[in-house]
Formats: structure tokens, C-alpha cells, sequence
């Protein structure tokens, strides 16, 4: 199942967690570590803007360009998109845009800081890429993700990541302010069934 | 999925046409309005165009001239990478004799996954999703419905409060009094709007003479005036139809004059609206009959609006069709 | 004298087991036939050898159905049907006679024109007799030779697929026809009230954006004819009846002793405008399908009395004429096949689960508790408008007799019959129309009632629900 599958959340499914990963408190040293990690690598942060990739990547986008701007003490430029037009699956499943694109600066010669919540199969980065381009050339495009859960169907690699976690296909991974878990995604039914 | 599976899929979307507002719920055309929003994003950048529909063609068939509704498909289309294939009545074969069958399955055969067909015929559009496989858009139908002009009225309506107020509210056009005033019994522009206004909960009033209303009204989520003084001062939006000048040949009216006098929208008419009442009309507008002339650029006024809103709402539209499939 | 002819066929027939019923009553009796005549009508015959056996359990055995109202095309538009493929179409329907409207090219205006179409009928497989139109060219400016056309044996005038829109000229044409033995016909539609329109002017039309055509169209024009009948004592017959408005008003009529009568079509009786909602055009006729309560009151109309006959109006189109914009087809259905079917449905049967649903497609169901009999059915497709078209009286010319349809059923009269099977269903197959064209409103339905065998004149010509030419 493509990773924007948990937020997009087909109808009627709805994930039950198994087990807890991380909580609040290792995603957050993983975010500080993160975004000591991108300072180091680009020498500061002089041409950096962070981007959130909608929905799960934004707000980790948000609380990074904090912790950025708390460590380095100048604001990072801070914008989101949305993917679904750039999606490779438009007309095999239902596609809705969740949020309306925001980017309020040209991203011509900066580094762009693309962050998610789960790297799976790599086409929702494959998509942001395509939408980055549309809107400029870039100096350089670097990703950021919590969790990195392998399964990828494209080469596509972070630059950063918060945890390595191997999963099962059909496994499911959440990141939310509780922390990370892992689970499946069942219809409403069963889980009524189950309970 | 196997590639069976695959194009099983790809087949049978949920919604596969638009030929009138009905094939829309509430919940439809509220989705046709997030879509726009996230369109008129797209429409403010450098470059203004979306891959969604990447290899994928839309035919526009125009058996009724219509400049500006064709050319704001094809923008749409392209701006959603999509190719466009172009058929008007003066060029096509129809001319020579050829059916709207043969016509519309010819088209088909060249392998379209849209057709958006304007025609002269109430009904045409219909009987079109019988004969082809593409999914069908009606821009257009005798005297029957014109829904994406609904759409983009009520997408207008609403981006106009909400720019007003600043946010996101309203969510929809409950508790609005709209009325539309003209030649109903001609207007599909008039139909596709009163379906559209009412499932978005507002309140519609049809202000004409008893010779331009439909023979009945049953069934219609409407309330009948036939004095457009007596109904102004409630109106949060007017909206105005054109008269074409044909109906006086056919006895409805004794003049274009009279009709000014009795329902056109004069300066004194627009002085006696409330203060933030939106005028509307779908285009072109005759100064002087629907509307006189030192009305027609109050800033209340928003056609300039409607033009732009029709690009974001048929991309919208399109997008539903063909991007949006359901399993 | 030349004339519709129906040759008698030597040979014997027996229809063996079905249920007689004509003007005189209803029993169990077989038939037999000889050379072209009725020979006995009793409960048991023993079947001579060499006879035809037409076996007729379970079904009613009466005079062949007779419409008064069929285009046959022929002259001028035989793509859409000619008088022989009408007649087979007309036969499997279970009719013996048809009525040929005048509305061919050239029109039925002329002692030549009509003569062609009664040669025509010769070798038809029904009796073909001809109605003569009432203004040259159905034009509505001058009269046809009425007198000319009279002497050849047409006995139905009309300018059906218009009304005589001038007033005067209908004045004129009654008085004219008064006191020749002939009887003028009217398809009421008042151009002007009509104004274009396409179907019923009701909730549908508006609903739909279609232009409608109001009751008026209809019940003006029957109202200034009533008066000119009252002013000329010259008899009328009203074609194709549609509103309830009509159907009072021809009561009044009848009531004060107006030599007037009327029919209804089959689809009238069975179809609504909502069935227009889908746009197809398969359902534009004229007069337009109108609402619900138009229909109930046709049917009142036809268990009164007070609409005498039911006649198809036959309109065979060509297919791609047929698939055009709603608002550019033409008008009309086929109905010889269906018609007994279809009003057997309407009148007969008790509602069935589907009614519900069917209403709201515009196919309005039978009211429960309303059924009428199959005779009083048969009585209304046979006896009636035999007697209307001046068919049930034998003559005799130099070829051979015409005429005596309508029954009753007894020894002498000339054996026209039709068997029914009440309890049969079939599903009306488009594609498989006796008739030239294919537009029956019925495609893909599952009728009850059929007429299983039809007997022209002695002659076998349709058995087992095949046609035999």
C-alpha cells in the first residue's frame, strides 16, 4: 500500500496500532539530532528553507524550523505542498488534495529540507520532487523523515532520518504527537468484530 | 493488481459524468469547491499546470458556438496537462449531414477519456453517454442545464463572503435569498443554478413574467415572484439572465423597453438592494435590457470573477471525472 | 367495381379448443372453416382430414382485430415500411384489416393514388382498405374529391398527422361529406396553442427543458369541431384521444345524441410523460404522452363507453431518424404488433410488484380492481372499429368480396380470425419487427397476452405466432 494511504485514510479505515515505537520524548530528541544534522551538513543555514510534505510532514516541519531557528537563531523560510496532482496513481484510486499548497518564497538556488513523517515507497517524495521542480530549480533537494520503513519502489533515499524501522508490507506505521506505532489498517467492521 | 484489475479500475470510476447538477449531492459540489480552491492555487503560480491528467484527452464538441465556455474547458484541460481535440458544428461533419451519433462515436473511436458536448438539443448529452465510453460533461444543453456555470456561480458566491469576512466561513450558501431574475423558462443557466443554490441551502426566488416562467414549477425548490421591486430588499444575491431578443418574436415579451422598465436591474433598483448584495449574470451582458449601463461596473458586481472562477472550476470538474476514481 | 380484395382459401381449417367470443357472447367452442367461410361453431367438431389444425387451448378465439388507424408508408416513404411488411407486422398482431392513413407521398387525395395503395393491399396479409385525406395534400386549403374517392369504397376521411387548422374549411368539408355515406376524422392539434411543443407541457417538460404542447392544443380544436357536427349533422371521428379534458367532452357530445365517436391508442393507455425523462425519442408521438390522471381518464374513457375503439397509429420511422435530438426526431411508434399486449396489460391484468417502479418510468399500471374482460378488450380492437370504418359490411365486387370483419363468429360470415393467449409472455425483441423500422416503445419489455394464430379470409397467416408470407 503507498504511505499516503494512512493519512488519506480510505473510507471506512481506520489503523490500529500494536505497538509503540518511539514516544513523544525519542521523537523529539530524533527531531533535535535531525536538525543538528542539517546544520552540519549544509554549513549553516544560509540558503535553507524547510518544506512539509502534506499532511504528516507538516507539522514535523514546523516543530524542525523551530528547533532550527532556537539553534542557529534566524528564521527558516517555511512553506508546505500538496501532492496529489503529482501523484502516479491519479485515476486508480481515490485522490483527494489535502491542504492547498503554501510556499511563500522562490525556491531558485535554495536548499530545499523536504520533510515527512514515513518514507515507504518512495512515489509520495517522487511527487514532491516533480511539484519542487515545477516551481524552480533548486540548488539542492535534501529529505528529512521520522521514520524510514523500507519497501521503497523507486531510488529514492533520505538524507536524514529519525529511526530505521523494518516492517511487513502490510503493516502500517503512525506518527503523531503520542509518538510512533506500528499496526494495520482495518475496515470499520472488523474492528467492531474484533473488539 | 494485475493489469485486468488495473483497468477495471481505471473503467469504472463512481462518478463518470456530469450532465446535470443532480449527479452531485451537497456533498458533491462542496468537494467540486475545495477542488477549485486548491486549483486557484495552481492558477497563481509562474507556471500554472498540474500533471494530474498527463496523457489523458478531453474533446470538446461544440454543436452551438460558444467561444468563451469552450476555450475555459480547453484552458482547464491543458492546465491539468491533458490533451484537447477540438470539434465545432461549422467544422465538423455535421454540417454535411452526419448524425450526432456518428459524430460523437467517431471522436470516441480516436480514443478520448472525456467529451465535453454543448448542444442546441435539451438531452443530447444523455443520449451521447449511451453511445461512447468516455465520461461525459454537459457545457451545455438546449434548455436544460448548464452545471459547470452553476458550479462556478456558486464557487463565485462564496469566495467572494469569504474573502469578505476573512476565513472560511461561510461553508456553504444557507440562509442566503438569491433571486434569479429573466427568461427562466429558456435558461439552462437557470435550472443547473436553482438545483445548485438549493443544495447548498439557500433560499431561490425566480422573479419573471408569467410568459418567460416554466409552464409548472412542481418540484422546483423555488418560490415564484412575478415583482421584481417587491422582492429586493431581501436579496443577498441577484443574479440576471439574458433576454435574447428571438422571444420577442415568439410573442413572450411586447418589447426588450418594457422588459428594462418592469425587471431590469436600474439604478434605482440597485440603490433600493441591500448594501452587500452581489449582482451576477452569466455573460454577455445587454446593457440597457437585463441590466443598465452605470450599473453594470458597481463593484458589487462580479462577472469579471465568474469569467476567472470557470478555468478553476472545470479543472476541478475534469479532475473529479478522471482523477478522482473511486474503487 | 375494384376494391380491397380478399381472396377466399380453399382448404379447411379447425381451430380446436379455445374460448369464442365475439359481439354476441363468449363460449367454448371449436371452429371450422371451409373455402374461406365459417362453417360450424360448436363445442366439439371432429377435424376432417386434410384440414389445418390450429390449436386454441387456453386462448380466445374471435374476428380479427381491425385497426383504423395504421401508416403504411407506401407511396413515397418505404424505407420506414411498405403495405406489405405494415400487413405482416398487422397480422402477427392479430389483424385482418388495417386502415391506410393518408398521409403518403403524394397523399391519399386522388381515385389514382387510392386505387395504387388497394392494389397494393391485394396481396397483402391483412385487408387493406384506405383512408382518403380531406384537403388536397393535406394541405388544409382545398377539399379532396371526396365524391371520386367515395365510389372506390373509402369510407374514412382525414388529414391525420395535422388538424384542419381552418375553421371554415372544416364547416365546409362536413357539410360537403354530409349525405355521401362517409365519415371525417380529426387529429386535434391546434398549431398555435401547440407552439412547437415536443411532449405534455407539465412538471416533466419544465423539468427537462423540452417545449410542451398544452391539453388545449387538442380539446380547442375537438371543441369547434363538436360545434360544426352539431351545426352540420355530419358524423365525426376523433383519432388518437389524449386528455381527460377530451374525453368529457365527448360525453357531453354523446350525450346529446352527436353522431360522434373516438379512439385511443395502446400507448395512451399504457404510458405517461414521464417516460420521456431519459430523452429518447422512442417515446415522442403525437399527440405527446400525457400525465397520469390523462391516462386513468382514457381508460374510464374506453369502460364507459364513451371512446369506442382503440387504434394503433402505426408511425414506423427509419432508425436513424429515430436516434436524433429529442427535439429533431419525428413522431410516432410502431404498435401493430404490441397493441393487444399492451392493452391487455393496461386493462386485464392486476398491478404487479413492479408498479411502483414502473410509474415512475412513465409506464403507468393497471388499476387494481379496474380489469375489464377480454371480450370487452376484444370488442374494442375488433367489432367496434370494424363497424366505425364501415369493414363489417360484406360486399361484393367483381374480384371478390370485402368487408365482413368484425365477426360475430358463425357459420356463413367469412373467416377472419385471431387467437389470443392470455397467459403468454414474450419480451418485445427491436430488432426482430415484422415491420420495416425498428421504434417500438416496448424494446426489451416483458409483455403478457399474444396472439398465437390469425386467420385472413380461410387463409393461415400467421400460425404459432410465425408469420406464413
Amino acid at each position: 500500500m503507498a504511505d499516503r494511504e494512512k493519512t488519506v485514510r480510505p473510507p471506512g479505515r481506520i489503523f490500529i496500532a500494536r505497538a509503540q515505537v518511539m514516544d513523544a520524548d525519542e521523537v523529539r530528541r530524533a527531531l533535535m539530532r535531525i536538525a543538528h544534522e542539517i546544520v552540519e551538513r549544509n554549513r549553516g543555514l544560509d540558503k535553507v528553507v524547510v518544506v512539509g510534505l502534506q499532511t504528516g510532514g507538516v507539522p514535523l516541519a514546523d516543530k524542525l524550523a523551530a528547533i532550527l531557528e532556537e539553534i542557529e537563531g534566524a528564521t527558516v523560510p517555511l512553506g508546505s505542498i500538496d501532492v496529489a496532482f503529482y501523484r502516479d496513481d491519479i485515476g486508480l484510486r481515490p485522490v483527494h488534495p489535502e491542504e492547498i499548497t503554501d510556499l511563500p518564497f522562490d525556491i531558485n538556488g535554495r536548499v530545499v529540507v523536504l520533510v515527512d513523517d514515513v518514507l515507504f515507497t518512495g512515489r509520495t517524495v517522487r511527487a514532491a520532487l516533480e511539484a519542487l521542480a515545477a516551481r524552480g530549480r533548486a540548488a539542492a533537494v535534501q529529505l528529512a523523515v521520522m521514520v524510514d520503513r523500507g519497501h521503497r519502489e523507486l531510488p529514492i533515499r533520505p538524507d536524514f532520518v529519525g529511526k530505521n524501522l523494518p516492517t511487513r508490507r502490510d503493516e502500517s506505521v503512525e506518527v503523531s504527537d503520542e509518538g510512533v506505532a506500528i499496526g494495520e489498517l482495518q475496515t470499520a467492521e472488523k474492528e467492531r468484530e474484533a473488539r | 493488481m494485475s493489469i485486468d484489475e488495473l483497468l477495471e479500475v481505471r473503467r469504472a470510476p463512481a462518478a463518470r459524468h456530469l450532465l446535470s447538477i443532480n449527479d452531485l449531492n451537497r456533498e458533491g459540489i462542496l468537494e467540486i469547491m475545495r477542488l477549485s480552491d486548491a486549483f486557484a492555487e495552481v492558477s497563481e503560480r509562474p507556471i500554472p499546470k498540474v500533471p494530474a491528467l498527463r496523457g489523458r484527452t478531453v474533446a470538446t464538441v461544440f454543436m452551438e458556438p460558444s467561444t468563451r465556455t469552450r476555450l475555459s474547458f480547453e484552458t482547464a484541460a491543458k492546465r491539468l496537462s491533458a490533451d484537447t481535440m477540438t470539434f465545432t458544428a461549422a467544422t465538423s461533419a455535421t454540417v454535411k449531414g452526419e448524425s450526432l451519433r456518428d459524430t460523437v462515436e467517431t471522436i470516441d473511436a480516436m480514443g478520448i477519456d472525456a467529451m465535453v458536448i454543448r448542444h442546441h438539443a435539451s438531452g443530447a448529452p444523455l443520449r451521447v453517454t449511451d453511445w461512447i465510453g468516455a465520461s461525459v460533461i454537459n457545457a451545455g444543453d438546449g434548455t436544460h442545464e448548464h452545471p459547470t456555470q452553476a458550479l462556478l456561480d456558486c464557487y463565485t458566491i462564496l469566495e467572494t463572503l469569504r474573502s469578505r469576512r476573512g476565513g472560511d466561513e461561510p461553508h456553504d450558501l444557507s440562509g442566503l435569498r438569491i433571486a434569479i431574475v429573466g427568461d427562466i423558462k429558456h435558461s439552462r443557466v437557470a435550472r443547473s443554478d436553482v438545483l445548485a443554490f438549493a443544495a447548498l441551502g439557500a433560499e431561490v426566488v425566480l422573479v419573471a413574467p408569467p410568459t418567460l416562467m416554466p409552464a409548472s414549477l412542481e418540484g422546483w425548490p423555488v418560490q415564484a415572484a412575478g415583482d421584481f421591486d417587491a422582492v429586493l430588499g431581501e436579496l443577498d444575491v441577484v443574479y440576471l439572465l439574458r433576454i435574447q431578443a428571438e422571444r420577442l418574436g415568439e410573442v413572450l415579451l411586447p418589447s426588450l423597453d418594457e422588459y428594462h422598465w418592469r425587471y431590469g436591474l436600474t439604478r434605482a433598483r440597485a440603490a433600493a438592494l441591500k448594501k452587500d448584495a452581489l449582482i451576477m449574470h452569466p455573460g454577455p451582458m445587454i446593457r440597457g435590457v437585463e441590466i443598465s449601463p452605470d450599473v453594470a461596473d458597481l463593484p458589487a458586481s462580479l462577472v469579471t470573477r465568474q469569467v476567472r472562477n470557470g478555468v478553476l472550476v472545470r479543472m476541478a470538474v475534469l479532475f473529479h471525472l478522471l482523477g478522482s476514481g473511486e474503487i | 367495381m375494384p376494391g380491397p380484395n380478399t381472396k377466399e382459401k380453399a382448404g379447411e381449417i379447425v381451430v380446436r379448443g379455445g374460448t369464442v367470443v365475439d359481439e354476441t357472447g363468449e363460449r367454448r367452442a371449436d371452429v371450422l372453416v371451409r373455402d374461406g367461410r365459417i362453417v360450424a361453431v360448436e363445442a366439439s367438431i371432429d377435424v376432417p382430414s386434410n384440414a389445418t389444425v390450429l390449436e386454441a387451448g387456453g386462448c380466445f378465439v374471435s374476428p380479427g382485430l381491425v385497426d383504423m388507424h395504421a401508416h403504411l408508408r407506401e407511396p413515397g416513404g418505404e424505407i420506414a415500411e411498405t403495405v406489405e411488411s405494415g400487413s405482416r407486422a398487422g397480422a402477427l398482431g392479430g389483424y385482418t384489416a388495417l386502415v391506410a392513413m393518408p398521409n403518403t407521398e403524394p397523399a391519399i387525395d386522388s381515385a389514382a393514388v387510392a386505387r395504387d395503395v388497394l392494389a397494393l393491399g391485394e396481396e397483402a396479409l391483412a385487408e387493406i382498405a384506405v383512408a382518403g385525406s380531406i384537403t388536397i395534400g393535406r394541405k388544409g386549403e382545398r377539399l379532396s374529391p371526396m365524391g371520386e374517392l367515395a365510389a372506390l369504397g373509402v369510407r374514412l376521411f382525414t388529414d391525420d398527422g395535422n388538424g384542419v387548422q381552418n375553421g371554415g374549411l372544416m364547416r365546409r368539408a362536413l357539410e360537403y361529406a354530409f349525405g355521401l355515406g362517409v365519415v371525417l376524422a380529426e387529429h386535434c392539434e391546434d398549431t398555435q396553442l401547440a407552439a412547437g411543443g415536443h411532449m405534455h407541457e407539465g412538471a416533466w417538460s419544465s423539468r427537462l427543458g423540452i417545449a410542451g404542447q398544452s391539453v388545449l392544443a387538442e380539446e380547442v380544436m375537438l371543441a369547434r369541431d363538436l360545434a360544426l357536427v352539431r351545426l352540420t349533422g355530419a358524423p365525426m371521428h376523433f383519432l388518437h384521444l389524449s386528455t381527460a379534458g377530451s374525453v368529457e367532452m365527448v360525453r357531453a357530445a354523446k350525450a346529446e345524441g352527436l353522431p360522434v365517436t373516438a379512439e385511443v391508442t395502446p400507448h395512451h393507455l399504457a404510458l405517461s410523460d414521464a417516460s420521456v425523462q431519459g430523452y429518447d425519442p422512442l417515446f415522442k408521438v403525437k399527440p405527446p404522452l400525457r400525465s397520469p390522471s390523462d391516462v386513468a381518464a382514457l381508460r374510464a374513457g374506453l369502460a364507459s363507453g364513451v371512446v369506442d375503439a382503440i387504434a394503433t397509429d402505426h408511425a414506423p420511422h427509419a432508425p436513424e431518424r429515430k436516434e436524433e435530438p429529442f427535439d429533431e426526431a419525428p413522431s410516432g411508434m410502431l404498435g401493430l404488433e404490441t397493441a393487444l399486449a399492451v392493452a391487455y396489460g393496461a386493462l386485464c391484468l392486476e398491478p404487479g410488484e413492479s408498479a411502483a417502479k414502473d410509474a415512475e418510468k412513465g409506464w403507468v399500471p393497471p388499476s387494481a380492481g379496474a380489469g375489464v374482460s377480454v371480450r370487452e378488450l376484444l370488442g374494442w380492437f375488433s367489432w367496434r372499429p370494424a363497424r366505425i370504418a364501415g369493414l363489417d359490411e360484406e360486399l361484393n365486387t367483381a374480384a371478390g368480396s370485402r368487408g365482413g370483419q368484425g365477426g360475430p363468429v358463425r357459420p356463413g360470415a367469412k373467416a377472419h380470425l385471431s387467437v389470443f393467449d392470455p397467459s403468454a409472455t414474450w419480451v418485445v425483441d427491436a430488432s426482430r419487427q415484422a415491420s420495416r423500422s425498428r421504434n417500438t416503445a416496448y424494446a426489451g419489455r416483458c409483455l403478457t397476452g399474444k396472439v398465437r394464430h390469425t386467420v385472413l379470409a380461410g387463409e393461415v397467416v400467421v400460425r404459432d405466432g410465425e408469420a406464413q408470407r
